[in-house]
């Protein structure tokens, strides 16, 4: 597995991939915390935050439907939301009888469900737009210039810098594991359920046994390459005038979209 | 590539300002702590343990078994990190753990990782290690048949608080999400409660030494049963009574005819669910709700500061 199995940065020269990536994660949890703020039904905030996506899209370079292509992951837990369909009281918009009981769809109910899905539609392509335009390491160092303790970035950076290695050795279990049991065709594998759980469990405590040896083979190796408890970057940290205007424009922007969503 | 072992990360707009601050607030006060006593605990050389075993977990989520037309069983290793590493390693390693599922792959929303590292890092860790950490002097099968009780009951507490979280922020009816999501993660957590048991095993039989200078070294014992215990109990006794109108245990009550029994709490607070000053109203209801998850969350947190220093 190559080293950026993992990786979901897309490279590029345009101007939002040359903002410092300190403004960029900043302007990315304003923008969440914009989302949350504005209230139910705010359809033209809404539809200002939707244009800031694209306007973001477009000036990265990676074509103006990149992040709404890849926002359809988070869609699906939209189920959890879907009670609140039927349980906000208002004027009835529909109803529909399933098996014993009766369902009714509120215009309030719609209009909440719609609104939360909509937030979080605009929250998730933001999220995309970011790890795009950002290498993963830059990420992690913004993270540590906002204060997020060190031990938990750095653990962060071993578990990105090692996940290919030990993702390679599930799939060489999970390979082993096939080569051995033998299939006939139209029943599953191997013995009982509880066999199976056992095999599997088998296989995450050898995983432990490997990656716990393995990390003090890592760390000898790091001590000796003079490691002294911090990983290091080489990446300058360039703070331009321009990071400025643009985190300035950005977060004003939220707050018009704030300001639209009371009117 | 990446397979969610769980329903339980919570995507960023589900979930009102309020909730996911207080969320924050909780999760980051819990891991300044865990911060400390790693610091404490552990050297220098175990951050790169803890960044490898955060991969390990990460990666041993791609572990599965077909359990029935077409399901498999996955783990989400909250309460096996807590048993191989001890309890605050294991919630810096599921924080990271989520934090890279939020960041890299959209697997949880950013402003509510708070909420999600609390359900799956925070919970699973201390249900997962309260549990165990009773049984730690007792034999092989007492050891495991805990251990895979706690991963169960860790899962479900997961999941209860992430429904209590969705009704506090009004994404969803109570009743609804608290079926739902407990019902869909007993199954879950059989899974996770399997596969831990088996590794637990395996480890325990290869290499019990490790598991030694782990769990106990950097444990607090009676706070973290204590938590472990209560965790559980709410898990277990709220629940079936988490349903609306009228109140599960009333509804009993009502009708076995000892509701006239019960006595008028001879002091106040916070009666019915409604703050005093905001009157009978939904932002009442809510307030009420949230003050009591702080109130426990206080009271758990400082358990475990009081018992730690004491032992």
């Amino acid at each position: 597995m190559h080293s950026d199995a993992f990786d979901r940065y897309h490279h590029g020269h345009s101007p939002i991939h040359s903002i410092d990536s300190r403004v960029k994660v900043l302007v990315t949890l304003a923008f969440i915390i914009s989302n949350a703020l504005l209230p139910d039904g705010a359809w033209i905030a809404f539809a200002l935050a939707w244009g800031f996506i694209l306007i973001a899209n477009f000036f990265s370079q990676l074509g103006i439907g990149f992040t709404f292509r890849r926002s359809f992951i988070a869609l699906p837990f939209a189920l959890a939301a879907i009670t609140v369909l039927f349980s906000i009281p208002g004027q009835a918009v529909s109803s529909f009888h399933f098996l014993m009981w009766n369902f009714t769809i509120t215009d309030a109910g719609l209009l909440r469900f719609v609104s939360i899905v909509i937030r979080s539609w605009l929250s998730v392509q933001m999220a995309i737009l970011l790890v795009a335009v950002t290498e993963f390491p830059k990420i992690v160092h913004a993270l540590n210039h906002l204060r997020v303790p060190t031990i938990i970035t750095v653990i962060i950076s071993f578990l990105y810098r090692y996940l290919f290695v030990l993702a390679d050795e599930v799939l060489r279990l999970l390979r082993a594991r096939q080569a051995r049991s033998a299939a006939v065709p139209g029943k599953s594998a191997g013995g009982s359920v509880r066999w199976r759980a056992r095999i599997a469990g088998h296989m995450a405590g050898q995983l432990f046994l490997r990656s716990y040896e393995r990390s003090d083979r890592i760390y000898n190796a790091m001590l000796s390459r003079g490691y002294k408890g911090e990983l290091m970057t080489i990446h300058p940290h360039h703070f331009h005038a321009s990071d400025r205007w643009i985190g300035a424009a950005s977060i004003l922007g939220f707050i018009i979209m704030q300001i639209a969503g009371r009117l | 590539m990446h397979y969610s072992p769980v329903p339980l990360h919570i995507p960023d707009g589900f979930l009102s300002l309020v909730v996911s601050l207080i969320c924050w607030a909780i999760t980051a006060r819990t891991l300044s702590i865990a911060i400390s006593r790693t610091n404490k605990s552990l050297g220098e050389k175990q951050v790169p343990l803890m960044g490898i075993m955060a991969a390990f977990v990460f990666a041993a989520q791609m572990i599965n078994f077909p359990v029935a037309g077409g399901t498999s069983g996955h783990l989400l290793g909250g309460a096996l990190a807590a048993i191989m590493l001890g309890p605050w390693a294991a919630m810096l390693v599921m924080t990271a753990v989520i934090a890279v599922q939020a960041l890299l792959i959209q697997d949880g929303g950013l402003l509510v990782m708070g909420a999600n590292i609390f359900n799956m890092g925070l919970l699973t860790a201390a249900v997962g290690y309260g549990l165990y950490r009773s049984v730690l002097k007792s034999s092989y099968t007492t050891k495991l048949t805990v251990a895979g009780v706690a991963a169960w009951l860790s899962v479900m507490a997961g999941a209860l608080a992430t429904s209590l979280q969705l009704w506090l922020s009004g994404t969803t009816n109570l009743q609804a999400v608290v079926l739902a999501m407990l019902g869909v993660h007993a199954m879950i957590g059989l899974g996770e409660a399997l596969i831990t048991v088996a590794a637990l095993g395996f480890i325990l039989r290869t290499r019990p030494d490790l598991l030694g200078e782990g769990s106990a070294s950097a444990g607090g014992g009676r706070g973290w049963v204590v938590a472990g215990v209560i965790i559980s109990l709410i898990v277990v006794l709220l629940s079936p009574f988490a349903s609306g109108n009228p109140d599960g245990l009333e509804r009993v009550a009502e009708d076995l005819g000892f509701l006239g029994a019960g006595q008028a709490p001879s002091y106040k607070i916070i009666s019915d669910y409604t703050v005093p000053f905001l009157g009978n109203t939904p932002i009442s209801t809510i307030a009420a709700g949230v003050i009591g998850m702080i109130v426990v969350g206080v009271i758990i947190i400082l358990l475990g500061q009081k018992m730690k220093a004491r032992s």
